[in-house]
């Protein structure tokens, strides 16, 4: 029960660290209709700041505040240089106009930092453990990263239904010719919901610095259980995006933790090892396989022209 | 017309007489990259059926390629060792003949574009792109945990498939038989991009509605071009087991449909010839860059971005002086 309950914290941890990645991506599809593969780079590059700011200054409250608007900025001009040309085109070039985005990043943070993956240490304030319940000790960092991601959900949240940015943001998304009429600078609207997007994917960089390892290539394969969690939820929706990532982060976690196990009763020890390693390698796919069955749109269709 | 027809005509010239000249001026390299070159042209042909005409972009073309590749080294494991792959229901050997292996890797690639294909094409726009490069990823994944095979290392085939009269060892040999099946599959869909089916292909790329009203189900048209797009990929994946002699999860990656999409677009999309200059544009450039410098992706993502942005009609489009075909 202990680890159950252990293990679903870590797939919440997981599942947040996903929502603040999906967040920017999602209102990025949603508004702009633009597809972005590059959001992983802005996720990477946040990571890599984060890191190298931590590492000099000795400070992990420096690094995190040098990562993120380095993240924000380097989205922005991303934005201005490449994707504004692409708004009119079809997805099939913002798709490779963004993939050539993403060579070129992994490449440069190859070039400045080499190949070998940098590591962040915990900060000495957030290290140790605490104890939650009877006998489950839990890291204080995993605890402070679950708090953060609340934290930013609630902070979205105020910023959409409750300021007049937000307001915008959200009318540019269900009719941007009416929203560019009635005079609201729909370009400088679209950079900047660009620039938050890649902030909030840098935060979760600089977040998941110290619990993995930054390389090269770690934006991708983060950016594809991304895109699993935005389908799920469906695509522009905050709310779906928040229910996506959660679920896929308590799927792939709990499957990994919990899949061996449940198949060494079943079968034979060495089979079971296979099957549950590649099953658990694959809920997450067969999770949004079936939602798309059910609901070819996610599971909160935006109603959009 | 004509202008088109000459740059075929040199084309198809140059791929004919590229290993003579290669043995002639002492590079005989030069012929293991062109059929490289061939074998990708290969996949980005299939792939470009699907995005120029179709319309469908799909981001997980990579797995037909990867499969394709899988069939050729699990039934060549199987031959080596003597287990038989299958007891039951029938009895299904290994093989390394290219006659059984190679169509084995088709059909087995096409079945797995159908089941995919189906679940894919429920959705449009973005979410089909983002399906299709899950259920990519999710293949990727099934064959890195797949130890019986090599898991992420690998399998190493110990001999190309055989073919009766011909040696494929042989890379003079394996080159015309790369150029060979890419030229059969190249009038294959050439022929069929100007059948009825490539014209209700171009038709619901258009207009999907109205293609629609006309009393058409759009649905098994793309399908079945999901399919034939998914075998063709096979047979390249077949063919570059055999020229690496090696296959791995990296096939199935998703920075290989990536690719593959680069060469179409370079090359022209919907021009169908135009994937094989962009394919042999694509792999020219990784090699020469990659003379100069290991950093070549640096210059190749700037490149590729203002390829998107400038050079709308691509590379045949350019030379040849059409664009994507009516």
């Amino acid at each position: 029960m202990l680890l159950l309950f252990e293990q679903f914290l870590n797939g919440l941890q997981f599942g947040i660290t996903l929502f603040l990645l999906s967040a920017g991506l999602t209102l990025v599809f949603g508004i702009m209709q633009v597809i972005n593969l590059a959001h992983g780079s802005f996720y990477m590059i946040g990571a890599y700041v984060g890191a190298a700011v931590t590492a000099a200054t000795g400070s992990f409250l420096l690094g995190l505040l040098a990562a993120l608007p380095a993240a924000g900025l380097f989205g922005m001009a991303v934005e201005w240089l490449v994707l504004r040309h692409l708004y009119q085109r079809d997805h099939l070039d913002q798709v490779l106009a963004t993939f050539g985005l993403i060579m070129f990043c992994n490449e440069l943070v190859r070039i400045i930092w080499g190949r070998q993956p940098l590591f962040m240490d915990v900060p000495p304030w957030l290290a140790g453990n605490v104890e939650i319940v009877d006998g489950l000790l839990y890291p204080v960092y995993r605890l402070a990263v679950i708090a953060t991601g609340l934290a930013v959900a609630l902070l979205l949240w105020f910023l959409f239904t409750r300021t007049r940015l937000g307001m915008q943001i959200r009318a540019g998304a269900s009719n941007r010719e009416m929203v560019a009429a009635l005079g609201v600078d729909i370009s400088l609207l679209y950079t900047l919901v660009f620039g938050l997007g890649a902030l909030l994917a840098g935060l979760a960089g600089v977040m998941a610095g110290p619990i993995l390892a930054v390389e090269s290539g770690m934006g991708e394969s983060i950016l594809i259980l991304t895109f699993v969690v935005i389908v799920i939820g469906g695509i522009g929706s905050i709310k779906g995006a928040v229910i996506g990532a959660l679920l896929v982060g308590l799927v792939d976690t709990l499957g990994r933790a919990f899949l061996p196990v449940l198949f060494r009763l079943l079968f034979a020890s060495a089979t079971a090892d296979a099957a549950a390693a590649s099953l658990s390698s694959m809920a997450i796919y067969i999770l949004m396989a079936t939602v798309l069955i059910w609901r070819p749109r996610g599971l909160c269709p935006v109603q959009s022209a | 017309m004509t202008r088109r027809l000459l740059t075929l005509l040199a084309g198809a010239l140059f791929f004919a007489l590229l290993p003579l000249f290669a043995t002639f001026f002492g590079e005989p390299y030069l012929i293991s990259l062109f059929t490289r070159i061939l074998i990708y042209a290969l996949a980005a042909v299939s792939l470009d059926l699907l995005l120029g005409y179709g319309g469908l972009i799909s981001l997980g073309h990579a797995a037909y390629l990867g499969i394709g590749a899988y069939v050729v080294g699990i039934l060549h494991q199987h031959q080596s060792e003597g287990m038989p792959l299958l007891s039951w229901p029938i009895l299904v050997q290994g093989s390394d003949n290219a006659l059984l292996v190679w169509p084995a890797a088709v059909l087995v690639a096409a079945f797995f574009a159908l089941a995919i294909g189906a679940l894919c094409l429920r959705t449009r726009g973005m979410h089909f792109i983002m399906i299709t490069l899950a259920f990519a990823q999710m293949l990727y994944f099934f064959f890195l945990s797949l130890e019986k095979y090599g898991g992420d290392d690998g399998l190493s085939l110990y001999a190309r498939n055989r073919l009766p009269g011909i040696d494929l060892g042989d890379s003079l040999h394996f080159y015309y038989v790369c150029l060979a099946l890419l030229a059969l599959f190249l009038l294959l869909a050439i022929r069929l991009s100007r059948s009825r089916f490539g014209l209700v292909l171009q038709g619901a790329r258009e207009n999907d509605r109205r293609a629609k009203m006309l009393g058409i189900n759009t649905y098994w048209y793309k399908l079945a071009c999901f399919v034939l797009a998914g075998g063709g990929a096979g047979l390249a994946g077949a063919l570059l087991a055999n020229q690496t002699e090696f296959v791995s999860p990296g096939l199935l990656h998703w920075t290989m449909s990536g690719e593959l999409m680069v060469m179409v677009l370079l090359g022209g999309l919907g021009s169908l010839y135009g994937p094989v200059a962009g394919a042999a544009v694509f792999l020219l450039l990784e090699e020469g860059l990659a003379m100069y410098t290991e950093h070549w992706m640096v210059y190749m993502g700037p490149i590729l971005v203002l390829v998107v942005i400038f050079a709308k009609r691509g590379l045949f489009g350019a030379i040849a002086g059409t664009a994507r075909a009516e």
